[in-house]
């Protein structure tokens, strides 16, 4: 048996009255696409958000690789090879698509010493013209990042975290705020680019459709605790899901 | 080679029209060198403001530079110019990663109040200490490069020098902005959370670009004292770093160039506003930075640069 490349225990984070975390357990294994469902609130956002380095949880621990990473910084996290988009796409907005990923890359090599050499504006940009062309966005690339459509601006965020070439990645909501025939070439863009790097990945999702379709097991959140951890079509047709999820995204969606 | 050096033409072709025009009109030296001085820490607050920071403590540094030589020259008898403009460096550069491994951890109002409040402590210390010269100063004599004399009939020598330093100083932060350093500055100013999250240390970049920016402002006030032959703790007070400010605003965060183009501009308007309607020097100002503000947000580099930016969204047209 493999040893996770995520490992997460006990992980509990209340918010005054509010617990966003109530012993929240997770292994993720390496090279797998995970879906994460739950209603809004159920503290999907604030999972990600431990396990990168945004917020400490008040309880538990996650061990990446075995190694211990509560208490790092998302810089420090981000280092050793953990990678996330957001919900709210957090972009350079007053530049270019272009330069969001030259800064992406340039931020990859300011570690150390290495940051005092120079990086050749062709080379850059070279490469990332070849990141958006990944994606299909292309025709993008001289586009202000704060301009931009949101769906656009979401799948740029997730380009822009991948430069880092992470072993992890975490996506918030990659397709929230696009239309549901979007969806579909939006997640293939990602999920090849996810396997073609060999990267584990894990995304929140509401669209029932895309997850079943994308993930390799899916996660079910419920006021701050995992209701069902299991394969798509067995998570789909749990009584417990079906209510107290699907129904009520239905309901709002 | 490529976008990297495009500077250097522009630079190098400005700097040979400054050294003619002094050569030409031998009276204009002063007034030129002046501004070109001025010229080098604005070249580093710019920088500190493509991170989104402004520093309204540059004179902190200028001072600095320019005690560094009234000092060495006056207590040591050190004269030689390039020893005297790498000391400046080399212990401006010290006192600003000190300085800056505080201030680097603050942003916004408060890193700029900070600065202010630096500046305005080595003010304070000047204009009490009767040893560095007191409200007065100092005077700066026989400063000379190689055993080359700088100053008096020889002023044009000064001058050359002081192109020089400057363009070193322009080539050197060029550049520095196409390291991993220099391009991380945008992204403190836009979003420090995605640099974070991207691996890199905003703070460290910030830490960077304000030790260069020191070390510019040095350069420059050794460079004041030098050809003006005196020094005095106005180079610290407040109004000093803030019409640095001022010129940056209106040289833009766009070129290495801009800065000196800004600052000799500047300097000259003054002289003609002082020979001309004395007495109306402030309120010449006060017009200047008027019209900047409604008619060139983005200052005087926002006037060349290459075509718009694409802001279509990316819609098909
Ligand atoms: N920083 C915060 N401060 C206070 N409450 C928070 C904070 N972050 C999240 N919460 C609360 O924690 C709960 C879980 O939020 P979140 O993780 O964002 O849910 P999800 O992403 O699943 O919609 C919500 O009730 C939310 O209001
Ligand atoms: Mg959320």
């Amino acid at each position: 048996m493999t040893a996770p490349i995520i490992a997460a225990k006990g992980l509990r984070k209340r918010f005054g009255a509010v617990v966003a975390a109530n012993d929240v357990n997770v292994d993720i294994m390496p090279g797998t696409i995970s879906g994460l469902i739950g209603t809004n609130g159920a503290g999907k956002t604030t999972f990600i958000n431990m396990i990168t380095g945004y917020l400490q949880p008040d309880e538990g621990s996650i061990l990446l690789e075995g190694g211990e990473i509560v208490g790092l910084t998302p810089r420090d996290v981000t280092r050793r090879g953990v990678a996330r988009s957001f919900q709210i796409p957090q972009l350079f907005n007053s530049l270019t698509a272009v330069e969001n990923l030259t800064l992406a890359e340039a931020a990859l090599r300011s570690r150390g010493f290495a940051g005092f050499a120079m990086l050749p504006d062709s080379a850059l940009e070279k490469s990332a013209r070849a990141t958006l062309e990944r994606f299909g966005l292309e025709r993008f690339g001289d586009s202000l990042a704060g301009t931009m459509p949101e769906g656009i601006r979401k799948l740029l965020d997730i380009a822009v975290a991948m430069v880092a070439r992470p072993r992890v990645l975490f996506l918030d909501e990659p397709t929230s705020g696009v239309s549901s025939e979007e969806k579909f070439p939006i997640m293939d863009r990602v999920i090849a680019a996810t396997r073609a790097d060999n990267m584990s990945m894990l995304f929140v999702e509401h669209d029932m459709e895309i997850v079943r379709r994308y993930s390799d097991r899916v996660l079910a959140f419920f006021e701050g605790r995992v209701l069902i951890d299991d394969k798509p079509d067995v998570v789909m047709n749990d009584t417990q899901v079906r209510t107290l999820i699907i129904g009520e995204e239905k309901a709002h969606g | 080679m490529n976008r990297t050096f495009t500077f250097l033409p522009p630079l190098l072709g400005g700097a040979a029209l400054i050294a003619l025009i002094a050569w030409f009109l031998p009276s204009w030296n002063f007034v030129l060198a002046i501004g070109l001085a001025k010229g080098l820490p604005v070249l580093g607050l710019v920088l500190l403001m493509r991170g989104g920071l402004v520093s309204f403590g540059q004179g902190l540094y200028y001072a600095l530079g320019g005690y560094t030589v009234g000092l060495a020259s006056q207590y040591f008898g050190l004269k030689d110019a390039a020893a005297l403009l790498v000391i400046s460096a080399i212990g401006s550069a010290l006192v600003a990663f000190v300085v800056g491994l505080l201030l680097s951890r603050y942003r916004d109002i408060f890193f700029a109040m900070l600065t202010l409040a630096l500046s305005m402590l080595l003010y304070g210390i000047l204009v009490k200490s009767t040893e560095l010269g007191g409200t007065d100063g100092f005077n700066v004599h026989g400063i000379t490069l190689f055993g080359i004399p700088l100053t008096g009939a020889d002023r044009m020598n000064g001058l050359l020098l002081l192109i020089a330093v400057c363009v070193l100083g322009a080539i050197n932060l060029g550049l520095f902005g196409a390291t991993a350093f220099g391009r991380l500055l945008a992204g403190v100013r836009d979003n420090e959370i995605r640099v974070e999250y991207l691996g890199a240390s905003a703070d460290r970049a910030v830490l960077i670009a304000y030790v260069l920016a020191a070390v510019m402002a040095a350069l420059g006030g050794a460079m004041s004292g030098i050809i003006v032959g005196h020094i005095d703790p106005e180079m610290a007070f407040w109004a000093t770093s803030g019409e640095f400010v001022v010129i940056a605003i209106l040289a833009g965060t766009g070129g290495v160039l801009a800065p000196f183009v800004a600052a000799v501009v500047l300097e000259v308007v003054r002289s003609f506003a002082y020979q001309y309607a004395p007495n109306t020097w402030q309120l010449v100002l006060g017009l200047i930075i008027l019209a900047l503000i409604l008619f060139l947000p983005q200052g005087l580099s926002g006037l060349v640069r290459r075509g718009p930016r694409a802001v279509n969204a990316g819609e098909k047209s």
